[in-house]
């Protein structure tokens, strides 16, 4: 069903163009929304790796520089300890010459808050004052121009209200976790647009397998039976499934040709049996010595032959059109031409009976078929009517519908109750009131037969009162 | 006349070659496809009746190799297929006319005799003539003794070939192959009720009836004894 499906939905009429329709296959197919999964679950998975990465090495450069001040201030505190302010004051002083780089930065300022020994002249502009860890923009001069380069530190409140400044000039620091952002997200980048490429080279490379499989089914459905899903040899489960399909295909074939066969030898061997019955009959018939009782009687058993002979035919046919590969006969014919040959053929019986035949049909409602076959199909519904109608007016339609081909046969007999339109196609089903008439209960099997081997489809509607009985093909474009 | 049978079926081909025999032909029997097709490449025989499934080599390759040979003696193919498709793919591989097993031997009998004639009506000849009927291909129109009778153009097609088979039976079978290119049977007796309507038309105002009912066989137009 999915394939009819699959194979339906195109026709009837996207109006957008090719690539539209395309897209929006691909969109609903199970292998995009299979690699979308993927893509999602590995785009956060490389995100994750990502933000982790970047967290643990901005953090260590952080952790540094904690170290770095926590031993620069474990010094002063020692020193201050030995030897006082003017202690803290010189060593302050020492390291602020030491040239270390500039990377560290030292005031101690008086209770007044001006400056008593350091690197830098004054209190930074934003610093509040307060003792514990603080960030802050350090104003610096190099090469001849000044700019803001961002600090971490700590200050200190001294006993008498002197204040010390220890902090780290971190632009460094920011220029790595910059960089280690940058390269991050290029990673990321690239690493989202490879998944993204893979996973939809890998959805289309299922698609495509999928596909394969589909249009081979399609394919042995239409009746070639001898086609199979290549394999492309790599042995993974696509390709397990592709030879499970084909084992089972040949077996369906093998079945089909065993049947066919059967049915083959079916009807030569017992056929010739009883053509020879017959024959026999036919020559005791024309035996001179036979009196006119016992003509009748051969006679009588001639017919009962023929009876059972008509019943086997019927039989015979159904089965080869349901096994369905020869379709070597069809060919673009006008339905309004089989309607009216019929109608053409039957007029005069339905007459005698006291029918009407009424025949409308529009132009040009072409379709690809055998017309023999379709004959023969609307002959059995002519003959059905006339059987079971009791009279009043048997319409025969021809007319597009919805892109499709109808070919309509309504009467206003009794017709068929609802529950009983499914099972009288089925073979020998001869409803209640009809078993009294004759006929042998093949001929909607054989109709539906006939409709199947076209790929039509053939429903039975009430015509208030009255059967109407609906054959719909594929159209040939008008 | 000659006649050559093609059929494997003992029994059958038995009561063929009697039958036949009696109707005053010249019967030979092949029991398998290739004696058939080496009979039959002599080209003398009139007809040849052709059973479709035989062994060694079927009879539709009997055919086509005979007809690949140019060899166009009329062919009638027997054969226990009997679908829509059987016979229409037998037609097309060369048969000249279809025949399904069983037959009533008068069936055989009127399709053979069609079979033979087709080959000597002068495809030229615009009127046809029974007794005192008369129908003329070009202008389409039927009279019988100087009177215009009107036929329709289905009934003109069915007296058209009633008339080219005058004196011998047709079959309904033969008549919905041949005038209709129907190749099943109805159930219900559509040809009969044409038949007796250009019946109404051809006879009814006449002395003499030329369109006869053949009990289990068909029907025959032949002009009074």
């Amino acid at each position: 069903m999915a394939v009819e499906k699959l194979h339906l939905a195109p026709a009837r009429g996207w109006s957008g163009s090719p690539l539209l329709v395309h897209a929006r296959r691909l969109v609903r197919t199970h292998a995009i929304r299979l690699a979308a999964l993927y893509f999602l679950v590995f785009a956060i998975s490389v995100l994750g790796v990502l933000l982790f990465v970047y967290w643990t090495s901005a953090n260590f450069v952080v952790q540094q520089t904690e170290a770095t001040l926590d031993a620069e201030i474990a010094g002063l505190a020692e020193q201050y300890a030995q030897r006082g302010l003017s202690g803290l004051i010189q060593i302050v002083a020492a390291r602020s010459a030491g040239g270390r780089g500039d990377a560290m930065v030292y005031l101690v300022t008086d209770p007044n808050g001006r400056p008593l020994a350091g690197n830098i002249s004054g209190w930074p502009a934003e610093v509040v004052v307060r003792s514990g860890w603080l960030s802050f923009g350090l104003e610096r001069t190099r090469n001849g121009h000044s700019e803001i380069r961002p600090a971490w530190g700590r200050l200190f409140a001294i006993p008498g209200g002197y204040r010390l400044l220890v902090a780290r000039d971190i632009s460094d620091a920011a220029a790595f976790r910059g960089q280690v952002r940058a390269t991050l997200l290029w990673a990321g980048l690239v690493a989202l647009g490879v998944g993204l490429a893979g996973g939809t080279l890998m959805s289309r490379n299922m698609l495509r397998r999928v596909e394969q499989v589909n249009r081979t089914s399609e394919r042995v459905m239409a009746g070639n039976l001898s086609d199979r899903v290549p394999l492309n040899g790599t042995s993974d489960e696509f390709d397990q499934l592709a030879a499970n399909l084909n084992r089972m295909l040949d077996q369906i074939e093998r079945l089909m040709t065993a049947m066919r066969e059967v049915t083959d030898d079916v009807a030569h061997d017992l056929k010739t049996p009883l053509s020879r019955l017959r024959t026999r009959l036919e020559r005791a018939l024309h035996d001179p010595s036979a009196d006119p009782y016992q003509r009748e009687t051969i006679r009588a058993a001639i017919d009962e032959a023929d009876r059972l002979l008509t019943t086997f035919n019927a039989l015979l046919s159904i089965a080869e059109l349901e096994s369905g590969a020869r379709r070597e006969g069809a060919e673009p014919l006008d339905l309004a031409e089989v309607a009216r040959s019929a109608a053409e053929l039957y007029e005069p019986v339905t007459e005698e009976k006291g029918f009407v035949l009424a025949v409308k049909t529009e132009p040009g409602v072409e379709i690809r078929g055998e017309r023999h076959l379709l004959s023969q199909a609307l002959a059995n519904l002519l003959d059905n009517a006339l059987k079971y109608a009791g009279g009043g007016t048997i319409e025969i339609a021809v007319f597009r519908r919805d892109g499709q081909a109808v070919l309509e046969v309504a009467d206003h007999g009794p017709g068929i109750p609802e529950a009983d339109r499914q099972t009288v196609f089925d073979r020998f089903v001869r409803l209640e009131p009809s078993r009294t008439t004759p006929g042998n209960g093949l001929g909607l099997s054989l109709v539906r037969a006939i409709v199947r081997r076209h790929d039509g489809s053939v429903t039975l509607a009430d015509n208030r009162p009255g059967l109407r009985v609906r054959l719909q093909f594929a159209a040939l474009a008008s | 006349m000659k006649i050559l049978v093609v059929e494997d079926d003992r029994e059958t081909a038995a009561y063929l070659a009697k039958g036949l025999n009696e109707s005053g032909y010249t019967v030979d029997c092949a029991s398998d496809g290739r004696d058939g097709l080496f009979f039959a490449s002599s080209g003398d025989y009139n007809a040849i009746i052709l059973d479709r499934m035989l062994p060694s080599m079927d009879g539709l390759t009997v055919l086509g190799a005979l007809r690949a040979a140019q060899i166009r003696t009329p062919a009638l193919i027997l054969s226990a297929l009997g679908s829509v498709d059987d016979r229409v793919k037998g037609l097309r591989a060369g048969g000249d006319d279809y025949l399904v097993k069983p037959f009533a031997f008068s069936e055989l009998l009127a399709r053979l005799e069609a079979l033979l004639r087709r080959g000597t009506g002068s495809a030229t000849e615009t009127k046809l003539r029974v007794a005192d009927l008369e129908l003329d291909l070009l202008t389409r129109t039927v009279k019988r003794r100087g009177q215009p009778i009107e036929v329709l153009p289905r009934e003109f097609r069915l007296l058209e070939y009633l008339m080219r088979n005058a004196g011998h039976v047709v079959t309904r079978t033969m008549l919905l192959e041949h005038v209709w290119d129907y190749h099943f049977d109805p159930q219900t007796n559509v040809i009969d009720v044409h038949v007796s309507r250009l019946r109404q038309k051809i006879d009814k105002s006449f002395d003499h009836p030329l369109l006869h009912t053949v009990r289990g066989a068909g029907y025959c137009l032949r002009a009074p004894s």
